[in-house]
């Protein structure tokens, strides 16, 4: 029984033994409804995440497990209960585990020195965002079967993206080389220290990527004055169809979703060759299974 | 309790009067009587401490307690906060004006005064308000808070974010030759901050404070300070560039003095490690390298005293996400350990580490005591440097537990506190006499 805080911490074969169980979970594959058969998988989820709550709800079902779906709209948080009274409360119903996104980096960190069931990051604050990260290298060895000597490029709004960190450090664990591009307002301090190589200059480092993972830029931060204007980001930050004819023959593209389109990722890569967006979206379900099935054994 | 007391054959570290050696110590009616090499006969009635193997210093001073009187008397009191400070060796403490009813006029500041009579332990002198309500908008009456007993004006807690009016109180404070402590920190800069901007805040995916958010502000200051001829207070400097402008300033020759903490000379960011509230502190801790600046500080003489910044808060404003965690750790009780971890690494020498609790913050407030010439008051604190202890959150006498040093292992204890003549703690109790 182990918790799924962060990929920071996890070694490239424990990773890799949730990547291998992930590919028994693919459809198709043999039925594992036995698995958490009996027991709940609470989904806490205190920020309104539509894919990865119903894929982690999906997921839980697929192994038989019950799913006890809390969000905090009109509840006891607006009252003045805090995250520790709403898990405990969570706890006493007896789950396996706590599946848990909120807006506070460290939330599930803080909750899980408190709980005694299984706590699984769905993506906490501007921190980690674990099962994504598992889910786009599952992708990525999918298409390669390995990630050891690929060269990975995340782009965007690295500040804010849980996607990101967590990336980081999966990609760095399998093998991969990580470079980052962002405006510097947007990319932080001390990444190299994390293993990342970082650019502000896109055009000068896509020739070399195996993949490009675009990430979601949050429309709010233009009001806070991180960036001029989407127009000047999408110019020099946004995978364009005139970028993407200068990638590597069969780099693939990424992005966790939901894509602002034309901003980030032209309509026309986004849905090209190369894209293996919706495989992502559909890999989930397995690796989220992978997840529940080997933290909860 | 006896009018005369004679402390004998103890190392006496008194920095002001350049005094370091085995000395006997002869207090009488609260002030010290006599220092002297060789050993004094006993007074006829004097209570003897035999303080061989000890030091015999000046009682400390912290500039920068919080002791949440009136208002949260659920954290603290100054009863409680006043146990707190002698339990830790110190005699005076200077309490903050940000308390639940602001201490921005003679009112507040002589309840402040009155519980601290009644509570008759150490001495506590209220710092007054720069501005009204701590809003930053109106001067408060700050002839008012002196004349009715505030050593200093501060609005800590808060920066005073308008220059014009930081100006305004430099100048006006001349008046009354009282420091203006600041709390730097360009709130633009810090918005929505929860521990330094570096590689740490990039790890945990906590919004940075970057070091400018203070540097920026003291640099203003220093400006101001120049023009206004005024006398300026740094509280709590935590970072390398601040470190650079006020030992240039000093240099100078400008009116400023500056004060540590010893958690932001003991510890680095790396201090938070998995979102740990307790190392959750304005300013936050920062880098390694600022640390080390601060340490250097500390020797040179840039800093010139250390306080606790002792922050008492309770469980539950600390067992909640990282972002909510209020700031502040309780101090008092762990600050001569912390700083005598620095003279055990051969980081500091024990002079110079007793003149930042003693000398030091006296002369930059210009307060009684700090050190032990005869007619000083004997405010005395006695310390075994050598016992180890464990620091145990559970026995503090402050009410707050908030500290990230529980469990800490310490070399150096206060084993008695002396103020004015009168034992107020020994042997692990706080003597209360009321
Ligand atoms: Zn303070």
């Amino acid at each position: 029984m182990r918790h799924l805080l962060g990929i920071e911490g996890w070694r490239r074969d424990e990773l890799e033994a949730v990547l291998d169980r992930a590919r028994a979970h693919l459809p198709g594959g043999p039925d594992t409804t036995h698995l958490l058969r009996g027991k709940v998988v609470a989904n806490l989820f205190f920020e309104d995440s539509t894919r990865t709550r119903t894929s982690f709800h999906m997921a839980a079902r697929g192994l038989g497990a019950g799913v006890l779906d809390w969000s905090p709209s009109g509840s006891s948080t607006s009252k003045g209960e805090t995250l520790l009274d709403t898990a405990r409360n969570i706890e006493a119903t007896g789950p396996v585990a706590i599946v848990m996104r909120h807006r506070s980096s460290g939330a599930p960190h803080l909750v899980a020195k408190h709980v005694r069931c299984v706590v699984i990051n769905a993506g906490d604050g501007t921190h980690e965002h674990p099962s994504q990260a598992l889910l786009d290298a599952f992708t990525l060895r999918q298409r390669w079967g390995s990630l050891d000597g690929r060269t990975v490029l995340i782009v965007g709004d690295i500040l804010h993206s849980r996607v990101a960190r967590s990336n980081l450090w999966c990609l760095k664990a399998l093998g991969a080389r990580v470079i980052v591009c962002g405006p510097p307002t947007l990319v932080p301090p001390g990444l190299e220290a994390l293993g990342a190589e970082v650019t502000h200059n896109l055009d000068a480092v896509l020739p070399q990527a195996d993949a490009v993972m675009c990430l979601r830029l949050q429309l709010e931060r233009m009001s806070e004055a991180f960036l001029p204007s989407t127009r000047e980001y999408s110019r020099l930050f946004g995978l364009t169809t005139a970028r993407e004819e200068r990638m590597k023959a069969g780099a693939l593209v990424m992005h966790p979703g939901p894509i602002n389109r034309g901003l980030e990722l032209a309509p026309a890569v986004a849905d090209g060759a190369r894209s293996v967006i919706l495989e992502q979206v559909s890999n989930g379900v397995a690796v989220r299974r992978a997840i529940l099935e080997v933290c909860t054994s | 309790m006896s009018a005369t007391v004679l402390f004998r054959r103890g190392r006496v570290i008194d920095p002001r009067n350049g005094v370091d050696g085995v000395r006997d110590v002869l207090v009488r009616d609260g002030k010290v009587a006599e220092v002297s090499d060789t050993p004094l006969p006993v007074p006829p009635g004097a209570e003897v401490v035999e303080a061989a193997g000890r030091w015999v210093l000046p009682g400390f001073i912290d500039l920068h307690v919080h002791l949440r009187e009136p208002g949260e008397e659920g954290k603290e009191t100054v009863l409680t906060g006043c146990r707190a400070a002698v339990a830790g060796g110190f005699t005076a403490v200077v309490a903050m004006p940000n308390t639940k009813v602001v201490n921005d006029s003679g009112l507040v500041t002589e309840l402040v005064l009155s519980r601290a009579r009644a509570a008759n332990l150490c001495h506590v002198y209220p710092a007054g308000a720069i501005t009204k309500g701590l809003k930053g908008e109106e001067l408060a009456e700050t002839g008012e808070l002196v004349s009715s007993g505030c050593v200093a004006i501060t609005d800590d807690g808060r920066p005073v974010m308008n220059a014009a009016l930081m100006r305004r109180a430099l100048q006006y404070a001349t008046m009354f030759g009282v420091p203006v402590m600041v709390h730097e920190e360009d709130l633009t800069l810090s918005a929505g901050g929860a521990m330094h901007e570096g590689s740490v805040s990039t790890r945990l995916g906590l919004r940075g404070i970057p070091a400018s958010a203070e540097v920026a502000m003291v640099a203003r200051d220093l400006v101001l300070l120049e023009e206004t001829k005024g006398r300026l207070h740094i509280a709590h400097v935590s970072c390398e560039g601040s470190v650079r402008l006020i030992r240039e300033a000093k240099r100078r020759g400008l009116f400023v003095t500056a004060e540590a903490t010893p958690h932001h000379v003991i510890l680095d960011d790396r201090a938070v490690g998995d979102y740990d509230t307790h190392a959750k502190m304005a300013p936050p801790l920062r880098a390694d390298r600022d640390v080390e600046a601060l340490r250097e500080a500390l020797v040179d003489g840039t800093i010139d005293a250390i306080a606790t910044d002792h922050a008492p808060h309770g469980v539950l404003d600390k067992q909640v996400e990282f972002e909510k965690g209020i700031n502040g750790i309780v101090g008092l009780e762990t600050a001569l350990g912390l700083t005598l971890e620095l003279v055990h690494a051969g980081l500091l020498d024990a002079k110079r580490a007793v003149e930042l609790l003693t000398h030091g913050p006296a002369k930059a407030f210009g307060l009684p005591g700090g050190h032990l010439a005869p007619g000083a008051p004997a405010d005395i604190t006695v310390v075994d440097p050598l016992e180890e202890w464990t620091v145990d959150a559970h026995r503090f006498y402050s009410r707050s537990r908030n500290t990230p040093f529980h469990g800490r292992k310490q070399k150096g204890r206060v084993v008695q506190t002396w103020v004015s003549g009168r034992k107020v703690y020994a042997d692990g109790q706080v003597k209360e006499s009321r």
